[in-house]
């Protein structure tokens, strides 16, 4: 732990994104150490989403930077922070409707691809196309390798998904989407995973078993930075909780401390959720 | 100096008659998303329904216009009532589909009345000329100048002032919301098409009494100028489609004085591209926008694909091999030919429509590459006629992908547009290349097809060779698809979004999607080129684009073997009905409507 706190594996400074008369990213600082679990929580609209966009390059941000192992990664492409190990989920959730759930999970590890693309400059693309009409063994291989890989990622979801490995996502229900997009998100062995409200419109007890599949990753040393409106399950993962609020930064901290926060309570309290809060803290 | 003044009041004036079509495209855009192809139709009829009132009703210009208009508002209604509304909550290609078949069943409905012979239609006013500063002036173009500016200041009010307009502005900044508040989105739908088709129809008759010539080739002339006037200006943008209009109809004119009439088309199609590469939103919308919304919906019908035993074709595939030795006539075997050739266009469009969704509407520049390729190499430096072939469809790969190119950072209809503006600069280029594609006179005398030196001219041998190389580029496709490369191009289909987010590179992999699918279409048009033995820039036209594209709807959008059975569909099932091929591009239409509205998977589904 001592050189995680040495040097965080994801930092943000000064992050900040507008949108004509709207910041909707207001100067967010954040440090996330290797194997770490920072929950962003906050109001609806309070730039949560926006900011998971900077730093996995789905936007760029008018000022600030982001680091990632020390580097500056501010501004580069998706593909190139997804090669990097960053992996992420979507709010209201990106699932390749028309693609099974085998090629969806296996759309994940298109990063890891190796055998079927050599990192050769200019001819690369063209020797790509070649080596998946000619499938010689070393492709065959990685790519049998790569599926028994999302069977095994697949299996963490108990009986959710395996039985429906081969059919379309669009005939999925949507927590079995969600869970799809998760699957996916772990086949590119992530280096930090980003989730983006990985509950929402689940019930009582699939929260709980995402709650509990989130808890495993973190055991497993995966580092994670956690959109989540569900109070309870930020309070139980969270090694520290960042909240925010018309794009700005108003509390971070662990979570009792965030919790008993008086901005934050006012900053929720306009939302009805204060009430939520206590009713949970007393449970 | 003149001159230039000359030049300058005619762009003006072509540029309003341009603003017309282009401001109710951006109406339309504004409202419902949508890049409306039918509205060049629209302004066909227009021009007829004017020639109608004019040459046969004798009715006086005021009345002419208001007939004009009345009636081709009707026939917007009509296309919105019936085309479009069925298809408000379905995928979003389906109404992109339906306009492009209402608007070939339009051309060909006017065809099919007034014949495809030009036809002179006389303006109505005193042929008389203004001096002006240096230049001249007539009373044509004060009418068009005045038709302009009255509908800009007529839009304007209706838009500003009256309840329906305010609905209509609403619905176009947030459809949900102005729903939510109780705006009747059919409403605003209905005005803006019967608005949209009034200028259209009204623009229609104009152009005819300027040029005293009308013919129902102007109808895609029209849809792509409008377009482009409409996409410089920003799409949905009202005033922005103006002063794009004005600015193309400048550059239009300054291009053809400076290097005559028949470059007149390239400056504007190379114009959107420009446009299109450098500010995809248009000149006038702010430099970054917020990023899209993520987008719920598919972009194409989800369907399980109709699985085909493997026996099923392998015996499909032995009997049509064997079909040459069965007494069967050889116009059979010409008509199958035909099928075969259109077959391998259809595969290559079904990949980069089907499998990576750019829903390409200029895939027959890429036959011409390839024909031009192979004729040439084969006429001039006397390469064998199967190496030319595949040389051809290397050349198509390779020039096919890198022409395509700007096209790739766009999405949805843009794509449609961009591929249909580098198909046309395509056909300009080759008709205006007169050094090396011999220009408007075409290529003749290309020789037969050979193989390893013998000449393939019984209808078997060349039956057995396109068979042959069909079927090959099939099981090579379906290898693609099967591979890594097959899912990659379907989730940049899905959700272009998240496979940038797991790494896939959008412009590597539609490139790669473009080098496959142009080799195919390459190599059929060097096919077709030795076959027909003379070519010119009219052989592969927008017309065989849209049939590719009718034939992989029907056989599923993805669907190799879809691709191969909506090719002898389309091709084989006029000829046993033996419907006269006047007839034959109406009914494409007609089956590309019903398909989108009935069974938008296609027949063996999409994959």
């Amino acid at each position: 732990m001592a050189e995680a706190h040495a040097a965080p594996l994801l930092s943000l400074r000064g992050l900040t994104r507008r949108f004509g008369g709207l910041t909707a990213v207001d100067g967010i600082d954040l440090d996330l150490a290797k194997g770490g679990l920072v929950s962003i929580i906050g109001p609806n609209g309070a730039g949560k989403t926006t900011l998971f966009n900077l730093v996995t390059g789905l936007d760029r941000p008018d000022a600030g930077e982001v680091r990632f192992e020390g580097q500056d990664i501010t501004g580069l492409s998706p593909e190139r922070l997804a090669a990097q190990g960053i992996a992420r989920t979507f709010q209201l959730g990106r699932v390749f409707g028309n693609l099974s759930v085998m090629d969806n999970v296996l759309i994940g590890a298109h990063t890891r691809l190796r055998a079927v693309k050599p990192a050769v400059p200019v001819i690369g693309p063209l020797l790509e196309l070649g080596l998946a009409l000619l499938r010689p063994s070393s492709v065959k291989a990685e790519e049998e390798r790569l599926r028994e890989e999302v069977k095994i990622i697949l299996a963490r979801f108990g009986e959710r998904l395996l039985p429906r490995i081969d059919q379309p996502a669009y005939s999925l229900s949507y927590a079995n989407r969600r869970r799809v997009e998760i699957a996916r998100a772990l086949a590119l062995e992530p280096r930090l995973l980003l989730l983006d409200e990985p509950t929402a419109g689940m019930n009582p007890s699939e929260t709980a078993e995402m709650q509990g599949l989130v808890a495993e990753l973190k055991a497993e040393g995966l580092t994670i930075l956690l959109i989540e409106h569900k109070l309870e399950m930020v309070m139980r993962l969270s090694d520290r909780v960042l909240v925010m609020d018309e794009g700005k930064k108003i509390a971070e901290g662990p979570g009792e401390e965030v919790r008993s926060d008086p901005k934050v309570i006012e900053a929720y309290l306009g939302h009805g959720l204060s009430g939520t809060a206590e009713q949970e803290s007393a449970a | 100096m003149s001159s230039w003044l000359d030049y300058t009041i005619n762009g003006l004036i072509v540029g309003n008659v341009y603003a017309l079509v282009a401001v109710g495209l951006a109406l339309i855009f504004g409202v419902s998303r949508l890049i409306n192809f039918a509205q060049g139709s629209i302004y066909l009829v227009g021009a007829y329904i004017g020639w109608v009132a004019v040459v046969q009703l004798h009715t006086p210009l005021p009345l002419t216009i208001i007939f004009v208009a009345v009636v081709a508002a009707l026939v917007g209604l009509i296309i919105e009532r019936f085309g479009l509304r069925p298809l408000q909550n379905s995928v979003r290609i389906a109404p992109l589909l339906a306009t492009i078949g209402i608007s070939f069943v339009l051309d060909q409905l006017v065809m099919l009345t007034f014949s495809p012979n030009p036809r002179a239609l006389p303006s109505q006013l005193p042929d008389v000329r203004f001096q002006v500063g240096g230049g001249t002036i007539g009373p044509l173009d004060l009418l068009i100048a005045g038709v302009g500016i009255s509908s800009a200041l007529l839009l304007f009010v209706f838009l500003r002032y009256s309840k329906l307009g305010w609905a209509v502005r609403a619905a176009s900044q947030d459809r949900d919301a102005a729903m939510q508040m109780g705006v009747d989105v059919n409403r605003v739908n209905q005005a803006v098409f019967g608005i949209a088709a009034a200028l259209g129809g009204v623009s229609g008759l104009l152009v005819g009494m300027y040029y005293n010539q009308i013919d129902t080739a102007m109808s895609l002339q029209a849809t792509l100028k409008g377009v482009v006037a409409e996409v410089v200006g920003g799409a949905g943008n009202v005033p922005g489609a103006v002063v794009g209009s004005l600015l193309l109809g400048l550059v239009e004119s300054y291009g053809v004085a400076v290097f005559g009439t028949s470059y007149r088309n390239l400056f504007a199609f190379l114009l959107l591209v420009v446009v299109l590469v450098l500010r995809p939103n248009g000149l006038f919308a702010s430099a970054r926008q917020a990023p899209p919304e993520p987008l719920t919906g598919t972009f194409i019908a989800p369907s399980r694909p109709v699985r085909i035993p493997r026996w099923v074709l392998l015996v499909a595939v032995a009997a049509f091999a064997v079909l040459p030795l069965l007494p069967v006539s050889f116009y059979v075997l010409q008509t199958l030919i035909n099928a075969w050739l259109l077959g391998m266009l259809a595969l290559s469009l079904t990949l980069v429509a089907g499998t990576i969704g750019q829903v390409s509407l200029g895939h027959a520049a890429l036959l011409a590459i390839g024909a031009y390729t192979s004729a040439l190499l084969s006429l001039t430096l006397s390469v064998p006629v199967g190496l030319a072939i595949i040389v051809g469809g290397l050349m198509s790969a390779a020039l096919g992908t890198i022409l395509i190119s700007p096209s790739f950072r766009l999405r949805g209809h843009y794509v449609s547009i961009a591929t249909l503006a580098i198909g046309e600069i395509v056909s300009l280029v080759i008709l205006n290349w007169e050094s090396v594609t011999r220009g408007p006179i075409g290529i003749s005398g290309i020789p037969p097809l050979s193989l390893f030196g013998y000449d393939l001219i019984s209808p078997t041998s060349v039956y057995w060779f396109s068979f042959a190389v069909m079927v090959v580029l099939a099981l090579l496709q379906a290898r693609l698809l099967s591979s890594h490369l097959g899912r990659s191009f379907r989730a940049i289909r899905d959700d272009d979004i998240a496979a940038r987010a797991y790494g896939i590179s959008l412009n590597r992999y539609k490139s790669l999607a473009f080098i496959f699918g142009g080799f195919a279409a390459g190599v059929s048009g060097g096919i077709a080129a030795h076959l027909y033995s003379y070519i010119n820039h009219e052989t592969f036209n927008t017309q065989q684009s849209i049939l590719a594209l009718t034939v992989v709807i029907l056989g599923g959008l993805g669907n190799v073997v879809g691709a191969i059975v909506g090719a002898v569909a389309l091709v084989g099932l006029p000829e046993v009905f033996r419907i006269a091929a006047e007839y034959r591009i109406l009914i494409y239409g007609i089956v590309l409507l019903l398909l989108v509205r009935f069974r938008p998977q296609g027949l063996l589904g999409t994959i």
